[in-house]
């Protein structure tokens, strides 16, 4: 009976413990969970308080080394009588040339200017001196000296002294004071930018290295994707080839333009053509006394393309560059009515092949057709051509220094010279920018 | 006939004035400052970009197209620092663009805004290519960003006050992003902290100085000017007992230092995207800080 009565109160019993149990575990799992959630939020409470944490001392850290910087360039900046001094540049160039057939003019063409092959043995050249800043809002100054050193007395000469303004409207720039001609590639660069030793045989034929101008230059740049540049020049000083015409009148006005652009992703080029018309007036020389007064017409082609894979020119670049001068002079040389017509031109490329190192290889070649007439003086027709070939490689180990080595094949006199030149360009100060 | 010409100048000044007119034109010399530019202005700007991540900044060839694109800008975007230094200079001086000289409102300067690191006590040539102004690759800490974003935000404004509400939007919208990104980044690089890395040349100080990363050694050791072979046997010796987790560089910078100390070391040789472009994934600001973390995360041990 108790058995009897007993099963069903234990089963009973049983029930009751068995629903007790799952309540407990529920409970017990929900307990679990609750904690677990909270587990969890409070790690990742605490994990973003260590994110603020570590922020906040990162920017306090800041706000204090800002709150230095500041007040170290507040103080520094200050009282400095330096703090207007304007980027200062020297640039000193040098080397050895081992020279047998020198000369100091082309044949067929007056000289002008320090050309030709320079002296046999070690020379220091000329040291250049450049200062350039903002003038005010209105104009840029740049002033540049050259100090060489010729049979023991220091020569100092006036490189460029010019102005330039900065606020014109419409892409316009007006140039003033002594500075280099826009007419030609080359010309706007100073020698030591120069990818050879010495100027090719053009530049020094028909500008003694270099055509420079005392007056006035005004520019303008088209509001195109593809650069057009148009410009003119005034000189009313004596540079060659015009004379000063004692600053009555203007010796040479100049008419420039130039046109560039890319192709592709690793191509640029640049095209330019001028014409200079100079009026010279006893036009002579040291080396040649005899005078030349009339006009004289000079044409200039110019082009440059530039090669970079992708734009980088770090690890390789090359560029191949040519001009062609033509130019037609009519007046008197020495007395005698003088019709001339003389051409040059010059091609080169430079590879540089890898960082720091480049090879180039330049001909260059004059002709003067100046007719019989001339025979006899310092314009007798040469009858022949003047050309050489060049073939140079430097090293660069950074941006301010560079030693090259030159190798000339010279047919500028009618026995042609095997020439060795040896060159250093170091540049000290403020960092220049590179013309393209 | 004289009508008529007259009639054709008119039409011909009517398209340049409405070409030019229609968004602002601005010069950009480093592709993350465009990529900022495209957040904060959108369509109302007309970019044109000088480098790509091909291109060492630094060292840039004045090409005439450059001078034509400056001529044409209302506003130039660079870095700073003398960053541009080798060639902007020049581009100012050839465009004949009074809008965008030094000190305009059209010229703006990002580093002005950030603090830089990195800045030389002794300012001398012989230690290389330095910067006398600090570090110039600011843009890999997302601090400098907003900061940056701020300034040119509020010069856009300035120069063209007409669209200013939009410009405003934009940069609430932006900065907005940019840190909800800039928390996941951070939350992400955790594990980064302290990684040890090798470095071509000091292109990731501000990467390095924000996500705590270790650059044990740098294959330049001198800025600009590669390390000589003695230098670089004293990197290894230095690195070889305890090997970093791998080299890391830019797109454009020279291969062979890293590949040679990679083959000694078996250690990764990291290509970080550096800026916009740099990896095919690259091609944003946000794109740029994800791939750069992905690639560090890859290589972390």
């Amino acid at each position: 009976m108790l058995l009897i009565l007993g099963m069903p109160v234990s089963s009973v019993f049983a029930q009751d413990l068995a629903s007790e149990v799952a309540e407990l575990r529920s409970l017990l799992t929900q307990v679990q969970t609750d904690y677990d959630a909270r587990i969890s939020d409070l790690e990742n409470r605490l994990a973003t308080a260590e994110r603020q944490s570590r922020r906040a001392q990162r920017d306090a850290e800041e706000a204090v080394e800002l709150a230095e910087q500041t007040a170290i360039d507040q103080s520094s900046g200050s009282s400095s009588p330096n703090t207007f001094n304007p980027a200062i540049g020297a640039v000193l160039v040098g080397g050895y040339a081992d020279v047998d057939r020198s000369w100091d003019q082309v044949p067929g063409f007056q000289p002008a200017g320090e050309i030709g092959t320079g002296e046999d043995g070690f020379s220091i050249g000329e040291a250049e001196i450049n200062l350039k800043a903002n003038v005010d809002a209105k104009y840029y100054g740049n002033l540049t000296v050259g100090i060489g050193d010729e049979d023991g007395s220091v020569e100092v000469g006036l490189e460029e002294a010019w102005l330039q303004t900065t606020d014109l409207p419409m892409g316009l720039s007006v140039f003033g004071g002594r500075l280099f001609s826009a007419a030609g590639y080359l010309n706007g660069f100073h020698f030591h930018a120069d990818d050879f030793a010495d100027r090719p045989l053009p530049y020094q034929a028909f500008f003694g290295g270099r055509y420079s101008v005392d007056g006035i230059q005004a520019r303008w740049v088209a509001p195109t994707s593809l650069l057009v540049e148009v410009g003119g020049e005034i000189n009313w000083g004596g540079g060659f080839p015009a004379t000063s015409n004692a600053h009555n009148s203007p010796g040479a006005w100049t008419l420039f333009t130039n046109l560039g652009g890319d192709i592709g992703n690793s191509h640029s080029w640049q095209f330019g053509v001028s014409w200079i018309r100079a009026d010279a007036i006893d036009r002579a020389a040291e080396e040649d006394p005899e005078a030349f007064t009339g006009n004289s017409d000079l044409a200039v082609v110019d082009f440059v393309w530039k090669w970079a894979p992708d734009r980088n020119p770090i690890r390789q670049h090359f560029k191949l560059q040519g001009e062609y001068f033509s130019r037609s002079e009519t007046g008197l040389y020495a007395g005698l009515p003088y019709d001339g017509d003389q051409d040059g031109w010059y091609l080169q490329g430079v590879w540089q092949f890898a960082p720091m190192w480049r090879v180039g290889l330049r001909h260059d070649v004059v002709d003067a057709d100046n007719g019989p007439l001339l025979a006899g003086t310092g314009l007798a027709d040469p009858g022949r051509s003047s050309s050489r070939d060049s073939l140079m490689i430097d090293w660069s180990p950074s941006e301010f220094s560079r030693l090259r080595m030159q190798y000339t094949n010279d047919k500028v006199l009618p026995q042609s010279d095997n020439q060795l030149y040896l060159q250093y360009i170091m540049s000290i100060g403020a960092h220049g920018a590179h013309q393209f | 006939m004289v009508g008529s010409m007259l009639r054709v100048l008119t039409l011909i000044i009517g398209l340049v004035v409405t070409s030019t007119a229609s968004a602002l034109n601005v010069f950009v010399c480093q592709p993350e400052w465009d990529s900022l530019l495209q957040e904060l202005a959108g369509d109302k700007v007309e970019s044109t970009v000088a480098t790509t991540a091909f291109q060492d900044p630094h060292r840039l060839q004045a090409r005439p197209s450059l001078i034509a694109a400056v001529r044409q800008a209302d506003l130039i975007v660079c870095t700073g620092a003398d960053m541009e230094i080798g060639w902007l200079p020049l581009l100012l001086r050839r465009a004949g663009n009074a809008k965008v000289q030094d000190g305009n409102p059209g010229n703006f300067v990002a580093a002005n805004y950030v603090r830089r690191v990195e800045i030389p006590v002794t300012i001398d040539r012989a230690q290389g290519d330095v910067h006398p102004q600090g570090n110039p690759h600011i843009h890999l800490n997302p601090r400098n960003i907003e900061r940056v974003a701020d300034a040119l935000a509020e010069r856009l404004i300035n120069i063209d006050p007409s669209n200013s509400a939009e410009y405003q939007s934009r940069l609430d919208d932006f900065q907005r992003r940019w840190s909800d990104a800039t928390e996941d980044w951070e939350e992400r690089a955790i594990p980064l902290e302290g990684m040890r890395l090798a470095a071509h040349h000091r292109s990731f100080s501000y990467l390095a100085e924000w996500l705590d990363l270790d650059i044990v050694a740098t294959l330049e050791p001198k800025p600009g000017i590669p390390a000589s072979a003695a230098q670089l046997a004293t990197i290894l010796e230095q690195l070889t007992p305890n090997p970093p987790a791998g080299v890391i560089r830019t797109p454009y910078e020279n291969e062979k230092p890293s590949h040679w100390l990679s083959a000694r070391i078996d250690i990764a040789e990291i290509v970080l995207p550096f800026t916009i472009g740099g990896t095919p994934g690259s091609v944003d600001l946000f794109s740029l800080y994800d791939e750069t973390i992905r690639m560090l995360e890859e290589h972390n041990r």
